[in-house]
């Protein structure tokens, strides 16, 4: 118990010295998980919004696919990008493994699904009247989507911060392809896990005092999107 | 027209002159929001034609579709604001048409006023209470200055009071911009009030269009009847018809009315229950050609009035105010003279439809 209490006192001091090696896995690790929620959100919200306005078949079945895809287990998605990404893969030229842009391109993967379902959650929670409305007083298709899209702008947020939550929060993914390499490649995650298991309890728990922290963030700008 | 396995419009055919107030009367579910929105083709009939102007609009698309639609506005039974102002709500039409801000400022302002909301402009549109945001709506559809203009139910959630002036604004409308109003409704009366011609939608059948006096006093049919209040209908056979007055027997009961069917000829009768009037036992000095004498066999009060129902030969339904109840001193069981006009029946020819 000793050894826990001092453990948490040297991460407090860790955190308020600003120690340069946490601050860099933190860094790091809001550069990953930020970038990816924004590649995300750019593929995720469009393909959303040509789901839910045009009307084709076998939507139902894809719409359960994409649903699906939301219990990806990180670890296979890191699985399948490293397969993708390694010297043997079809993407090996760009040598993208063990890298921060390969970290970026699994959680984008990981969150893109996720994305697509809270954008179509959002769009649908626009009711029909209101989009016969817009319709009826002369939108073209184009003018009809961007208003749609408007009125569930604080809902579709939602989507993005919820994907960020998750990006941020995985493991799998990010030790698989980033290969948790020191000032390079390590975020809080893989930096818990390793600390953990070596036995290094300050860094750990400092650590995961600031992942609380994000997640902490990440809830209370929820809580307030939701109430607009 | 049908939605899947469901045939919600059948055998539709009608045409609304420019400039009318056209009112569409019926139960819900009765397919007149469908009506509404086939013309402002939010949806394209399955079978038949739709000509706006001369065009047929069913089978546009894109660029053309939407010029036409363009010309037209909705008003839909629940008024749904987007987010934002007032203002913004207004302007939005006129920004999909790509209008310059000066013009979408005056246009807003002058339709504020229009619908008596001056001053509205920077309210956000979620915290007006029905009524005001129902005038928003329309105030939204007539900003783009349409041809025509529809409304589904637009005071069916909508307080007498706020019903009123919205109903004030529609028959304004009409009077200074000549837009062509197209309007459904359940309520009878409002129908009444408003419409220059109504049709009566019935499971997905226009079971009449007419006037609101043909609608009212003239139906041609027993579900048109029944939606319409015309609470008295009997089957019978014309026995005599001297220059257009006819003897018509029901059930052994000679009623006299205005009709130029000949005599043999099985006919319905349909009358108001308004039509009726009663008198004290043995005091009649009308001129009317009905008299009867009949015993009370049901009362009903409905707010100042009260509905009748009497036994002379032939039941009847008849509607008093509560005050010549009184006066009459009626009650249920009680024998009781009525008479009714020979002009107030209308009669209809019996067809094994009916």
């Amino acid at each position: 118990m000793n050894e826990i209490v001092e453990g948490i006192r040297q991460a407090i001091q860790l955190i308020v010295s600003l120690n340069p090696e946490v601050l860099d896995i933190t860094a790091r690790s809001l550069y990953i998980s930020l970038s990816a929620t924004l590649v995300a959100s750019l593929i995720a919200i469009p393909i959303g919004g040509f789901i839910h306005f045009k009307q084709f078949g076998g939507k139902r079945g894809l719409i359960t696919i994409i649903q699906a895809l939301y219990a990806l287990p990180t670890v296979l998605v890191g699985l399948l990008v490293w397969l993708l990404l390694s010297r043997s893969g079809p993407f090996g030229f760009l040598q993208l493994l063990f890298t921060p842009t390969g970290m970026i391109i699994g959680q984008t993967v990981l969150i893109v699904p996720l994305m697509i379902g809270m954008t179509l959650i959002a769009l649908s929670g626009v009711s029909q009247t209101k989009q016969d409305t817009v319709i009826s007083l002369g939108a073209t298709q184009l003018q009809t989507v961007i208003t749609i899209v408007k009125e569930a702008r604080f809902a579709i947020l939602g989507g993005v911060i919820l994907g960020f939550g998750r990006a941020i929060s995985e493991v799998g993914a990010a030790m698989i392809i980033g290969g948790n390499i020191k000032g390079y490649t390590r975020v809080l995650t893989t930096a818990i896990a390793l600390e953990t298991s070596i036995g290094d309890l300050p860094l750990a728990i400092a650590l995961g005092i600031i992942l609380l922290l994000i997640a902490l963030i990440v809830t209370a700008l929820l809580f307030l999107v939701q109430e607009r | 027209m049908n939605f899947g396995k469901k045939d919600v419009l059948k055998d539709v055919s009608f045409s609304i002159i420019k400039g009318e107030i056209f009112t569409f009367i019926g139960p819900s579910g009765s397919g007149k929001t469908t009506l509404l929105r086939l013309i402002d083709m939010l949806e394209r009939p399955t079978s038949g034609k739709i000509l706006i102007d001369g065009t047929n609009v069913t089978k546009l698309r894109d660029r053309a579709k939407i010029q036409v639609r363009r010309k037209m506005s909705m008003v839909f039974q629940k008024p749904s604001p987007l987010r934002g102002s007032v203002y913004a709500n207004i302007a939005i039409g006129l920004q999909f048409r790509n209008v310059n801000a000066d013009e979408i400022s005056r246009r807003v302002s002058e339709s504020l006023e229009l619908v008596g909301l001056e001053g509205y402009e920077e309210r956000k549109a979620i915290t007006l209470s029905g009524g005001e945001m129902q005038r928003v709506a329309i105030a939204r559809a007539i900003t783009t200055k349409p041809d025509v203009l529809l409304l589904d139910e637009p005071t069916a959630n909508l307080d007498p009071v706020a019903t009123e002036k919205i109903e004030g604004m529609i028959g304004d409308l009409k009077k200074r911009f000549g837009i062509t109003i197209i309007l459904s409704t359940h309520d009878m009366v409002q129908g009444q009030r408003l419409a220059d011609r109504i049709a009566v939608v019935i499971d997905g059948r226009i079971g009449q269009i007419g006037t609101s006096k043909q609608i009212f006093y003239q139906p041609m049919n027993r579900a048109v009847a029944h939606m319409v209040g015309v609470a008295d209908i009997l089957d019978g056979v014309v026995t005599e018809n001297e220059a257009g007055l006819a003897a018509i027997d029901v059930n052994g009961v000679r009623i006299a009315a205005g009709s130029g069917v000949s005599p043999g000829t099985p006919v319905t009768i349909y009358m108001r229950p308004e039509d009726i009037t009663f008198y004290e036992k043995d005091s009649i000095r009308s001129s009317a050609r009905n008299k009867f004498t009949g015993r009370i066999i049901e009362v009903v009060p409905m707010g100042p009035m009260v509905r009748l129902k009497v036994d002379a030969g032939v039941k009847l339904t008849a509607v008093i105010t509560q005050r010549s109840f009184e006066e009459l001193g009626l009650a249920l069981g009680k024998e009781t003279e009525l008479t009714f006009k020979a002009s107030a029946i209308h009669v209809v020819e019996r067809t094994d439809t009916d």
